[in-house]
């Protein structure tokens, strides 16, 4: 049963449940719905065994936050003495040596880790079908994606296998599966949770954020798992304000802007028009609407996907076989070693990324691809920063369609790469981005609507995601 | 060289220095040698899934030093980046290094070359960077990994291509070496590889401006090698020019074993580095003030050195150069004068002749470390007193210093325990010297008749009856007035 956060601490400490029941009865929607292959592993004992010590702790009076708060993690962050195999043939055996700083944090806070969740390999996709373990299906209609890369987060929280769920967002692996399975999806600022154990797929783009079933429960985890880590330099300086003091805060005289290069054919029509019954919540409730110019938008998936790739095939050259991993039993010299040890580990798409990035990277190319893609960036970034200037937020579909057919897009990388065309300039500029429910289309699948804020925004990106989702009219 | 009438070498140094930092460059693990390998290793040096580098401060101060030492602008903002290549002990598969943005450039060193001739070397750019790790061989089995030196903080030195001989590249070298290791900044140890050297190397006609094909010669790991190599090398490309042959830009690895440069394998040097900023660094971010504060730490150079050597104590400036030659002798030296009662010129130069003459001489033969070197200056300035004051003679101080080398006793106890003590009594040195002169009648007349060369024997003779314990001075004063009377 899909449950929010607080309704789950409430029964807690009026003592009509037990973290132990909660998580059991997670564990056996879990093995009720093994057919979706959201799993990658579930902690069965640990999972009940922490329950049982977190109920000791609530008798006491001693419990964390997040205390009975069930966690799916993305089996692309590391949890110590567990595997960790990014979805890939590389990694199947390879155990963590260390926890991840957002397990740390979620261990302290007193969640209950329940198991990793499936995902594209390396987080390169968008419908976690390039997994190396079989793809996710998406609850609703079995032969649809469930979106992606983080589909196997969406699906846990969407189906009550777990109360939230962490995934990782390099270009929209976050909100695009939120959006596909009907489920709330944050994609926090760049820097703002520390990356420390999160395996690397594009380092200046990945970010780890939750997914739950409401704006609420995102906003508790992420209070959790914010700020500066001394692990990540990247990690930001800037001080985590308290998420919920104005979730529920009036929104009259908020300004919102739709980027009209956000509303092109490509948007499949019944999108539109949840985006439009949103705009009338908001304009009916006193916030001013408006239409902006992100003139630079057409030029983010070809500069995601140079640079993004770039920055992987680097972050996965150290999966040679040489060390740990799946190793290739046909090599003969050093060389064949690294050969087959790569084509045999890794799956298509993560070896299109890594061939792709390679050659933006070589020698002759680097000044056309890398460094144009890099000016670009920039331009795409000061853009939404001169857009914040007039405006609070943005609203923007999250993705051009609903879910779509499993092997639908698997032919045609370019479409699929399209299917991330709303969310990648979020993870350009670094911002904060958060995708929530806006009802379903007429094949009775979920419609996500996104919102967007400048930096370090998430208190106002959360506060109107909260307005909207308490006046859902879809 | 038969060829340096007609052509010109043009030499550039590239100088790896591993830094003496505690822990490594990017993690906390620590940086000692020789410790069994893989000891010294955590994720991050062993790049496992999901660890990120964290910038250890003090590598940049070391850099810093060395930069301020060499004269380098220091950039306000310089960027890591990556250096993309395949290696098992290289277990990221990239090292992160700093490539468009280093943060030292366009400094200058002063070398100085046999014949007193002083020469700037321009330095083109002083780099941070990760160590990689070593592959350990077994010929025709298997090759294994230390990771240990993985993530060890380096700084790669680029010289401009300002040498012509290998005698410059040779003083050039010594100058870098002198330098890190009077900062304090790396142990300067060729042999262990804390130090390493590659070269490019390229040959034109006398006179021509454009520069030749330039040819990197790596694996030079000793200073000899360095000229050997360098000679071995130029010789080549003059021989092939002279053939009418041309040059091919390539690398060669210096064969020590067979004394020639052999070509790399071309597989091996074919890299595209795909060098690109590393994302998971922020970029190093110097201060006008923290630059201050290096600069103030500056330990005094060897060249400042040198001269106040030569100032203060008044030694010659031969002596100033081999005492300021290397950090760990003129530290000795100093400590030594820091010791001394006699703060004279006598002693001054006393010190410079004990240290450079027999305390060098057993740092040679021993080789044990000057930090380490068993007479501690507290004694050698005790015994340089003793003999300044002339409680012994220097044929003594000898037996003395022998002595300490063994015993841990003070100079005095030595000289008390084997009645050292040089005899400065003229009563009693005249007692000596009459009962010899009675004893060789003959001789005495020989002298007074003209034949003085007798006078040496008569010394000889006190020496022996005194056990050299005499002031030879005084003996040589009562010997002339009594054999002129
Ligand atoms: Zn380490």
């Amino acid at each position: 049963m899909v449950q929010t956060y607080d309704r789950l601490r409430t029964a807690l400490e009026q003592g009509t449940t037990t973290c132990e029941a909660i998580t059991q009865n997670y564990l056996s929607t879990i093995y009720e719905k093994q057919h979706l292959n959201a799993f990658l592993a579930v902690y069965e004992d640990y999972a009940l065994n922490t329950a049982r010590s977190i109920d000791e702790k609530m008798k006491r009076g001693t419990a964390g936050p997040l205390a009975g708060m069930v966690v799916a993690v993305k089996d692309n962050i590391c949890i110590k003495d567990r595997t960790v195999t990014c979805g890939s043939r590389m990694l199947e055996h390879f155990v963590s040596l260390y926890d991840a700083t957002v397990i740390q944090k979620l261990k302290d806070a007193d969640a209950i880790i329940i198991g990793k969740t499936n995902l594209d390999e390396f987080a390169m996709g968008s419908s976690s079908e390039n997994s190396a373990f079989g793809r996710v299906k998406h609850p609703l209609k079995n032969e649809y994606v469930p979106g992606g890369s983080s589909g196997g987060s969406a699906v846990a929280v969407a189906t009550g296998m777990s109360t939230t769920a962490l995934g990782s967002d390099t270009g929209g692996s976050i909100r695009q599966p939120a959006a596909f399975c009907g489920v709330v999806g944050l994609k926090p600022t760049y820097g703002r949770v520390s990356r420390f154990g999160l395996v690397a797929y594009a380092s200046s783009f990945d970010v780890i954020g939750p997914l739950g079933n409401c704006v609420i429960d995102v906003a508790r985890v992420l209070q959790v798992i914010a700020g500066h880590d001394e692990k990540d330099s990247t990690s930001a300086y800037v001080p985590v304000p308290e998420y919920l003091i104005d979730i529920h805060k009036d929104i009259t005289g908020l300004r919102v802007g739709l980027p009209k290069e956000y509303f092109d054919e490509s948007l499949n029509s019944e999108i539109r028009s949840a985006i439009e019954s949103a705009v009338n919540v908001l304009e009916r409730n006193g916030v001013i609407v408006q239409e902006v110019s992100l003139p630079h938008t057409k030029y983010a998936i070809a500069t995601y996907y140079i640079l993004v790739t770039a920055e992987a095939s680097s972050n996965l050259a150290r999966y040679d076989g040489a060390r740990y991993g799946y190793r290739s039993q046909n090599a003969t010299d050093l060389y064949s070693l690294y050969v087959k040890s790569r084509s045999e580990g890794f799956g298509e798409e993560v070896k299109r990324r890594i061939m792709l990035g390679t050659y933006v990277l070589s020698a002759g190319y680097y000044d056309a691809y890398y460094r144009k893609g890099q000016k670009v960036r920039r331009l795409i970034r000061d853009e939404f920063q001169q857009v914040f200037q007039e405006i609070d937020c943005l609203l923007t579909p999250t993705s051009p369609t609903t879910a779509f057919k499993a092997g639908e897009k698997l032919k045609n990388p370019l479409e699929m790469y399209l299917s991330d065309i709303y969310t990648t300039s979020a993870n350009l500029a670094g911002i904060p981005g958060i995708s929530i429910p806006w009802g379903v289309d007429t094949n009775g699948m979920p419609i996500g609507v996104q919102l967007l804020a400048p930096q370090f925004g998430e208190p106002l990106l959360l506060r109107i995601a909260h307005f909207l989702e308490s006046h859902r009219t879809m | 060289m038969w060829w340096s009438e007609k052509y010109e070498p043009v030499i550039g140094l590239e100088v790896h220095a591993q830094l003496l930092t505690r822990s490594k460059a990017f993690c906390g693990c620590s940086t000692k040698f020789g410790d069994s390998p893989n000891s010294n290793v955590c994720p991050i040096c062993l790049g496992m899934p999901g660890v990120l580098p964290v910038l250890n401060k003090q590598v940049v101060n070391f850099t810093i030093r060395m930069g301020l030492a060499t004269h380098c602008t220091i950039a306000p903002i310089s960027i890591f980046a990556r250096k993309n290549y395949f290696y098992p002990d290289l277990p990221k598969g990239y090292q992160i290094s700093q490539y468009e943005e280093p943060i030292c450039q366009n400094g200058w060193v002063e070398i100085e070359l046999k014949n007193g001739v002083r020469k700037k070397i321009g330095i083109t750019r002083i780099h941070m960077e990760e160590d990689a790790g070593k592959s350990i061989h077994e010929i025709d089995i298997d090759t294994y990994v230390d990771a240990n030196r993985c993530g060890v903080p380096l700084i790669e030195i680029v010289s401009e291509p300002d040498m012509r001989s290998p005698e410059e590249a040779y003083h050039y070298l010594v100058t870098i070496r002198q330098l890190v290791t009077y900062l304090g900044i790396c142990d300067g140890n060729m042999e262990e590889g804390s130090l390493r050297c590659d070269a490019n190397v390229s040959v034109r006609l006398k006179g021509e401006k454009k520069l030749g094909t330039k040819v990197e010669v790596k694996n030079m790991n000793s200073f000899r090698f360095v000229e050997r190599a360098l000679q071995y090398e130029i010789e080549r490309q003059v021989e092939a020019l002279e053939r009418g042959d041309e040059i091919t830009q390539e690398t060669m690895l210096w064969d020590a074993n067979r004394g020639i440069c052999v070509p790399m394998r071309s597989k091996e040097e074919a890299h595209d580095y795909r060098y690109f900023p590393d994302p998971d660094l922020v970029p190093v971010v110097v201060s006008e003030a923290w630059i201050e504060e290096v600069r103030r730490e500056l330990p005094e150079l060897p060249l400042e050195k040198r001269d106040r050597y030569i100032r203060e104590y008044k030694i010659p400036q031969y002596d100033a150069d081999v005492l300021t030659s290397e950090y760990e002798i003129a530290n000795y030296f100093e400590r030594v004068i820091k010791h001394l009662t006699h703060r004279t010129e006598e002693a001054y130069k006393l010190v410079s002749n004990w240290t450079m003459g027999d305390v060098l001489r057993v740092v040679n033969e021993t080789h044990v470390s000057m930090e380490n070197f068993p007479v501690e200056p507290q004694r050698l300035a005790e015994m340089v007193d003793l003999l300044v004051d002339g409680t012994i003679s220097s044929k003594i101080a000898k037996e003395v210093f022998e002595e300490m080398l063994t015993s841990k006793e003070t100079p005095r106890c030595i000289i008390e325990r084997k009645g050292l003590m040089q005899i400065n009594d003229p009563g009693v040195i005249g007692k000596v010297l009459d009962e010899i002169l009675t004893r060789h009648a003959q001789q005495v007349e020989a002298y007074r008749s003209g034949k003085t060369q007798v006078f040496g024997f008569f010394v000889g003779e006190t020496m022996k009856a005194m056990k050299g314990k005499a002031n030879p001075k005084i003996v040589n004063e009562l010997l002339k007035h009594k054999l002129q009377s």
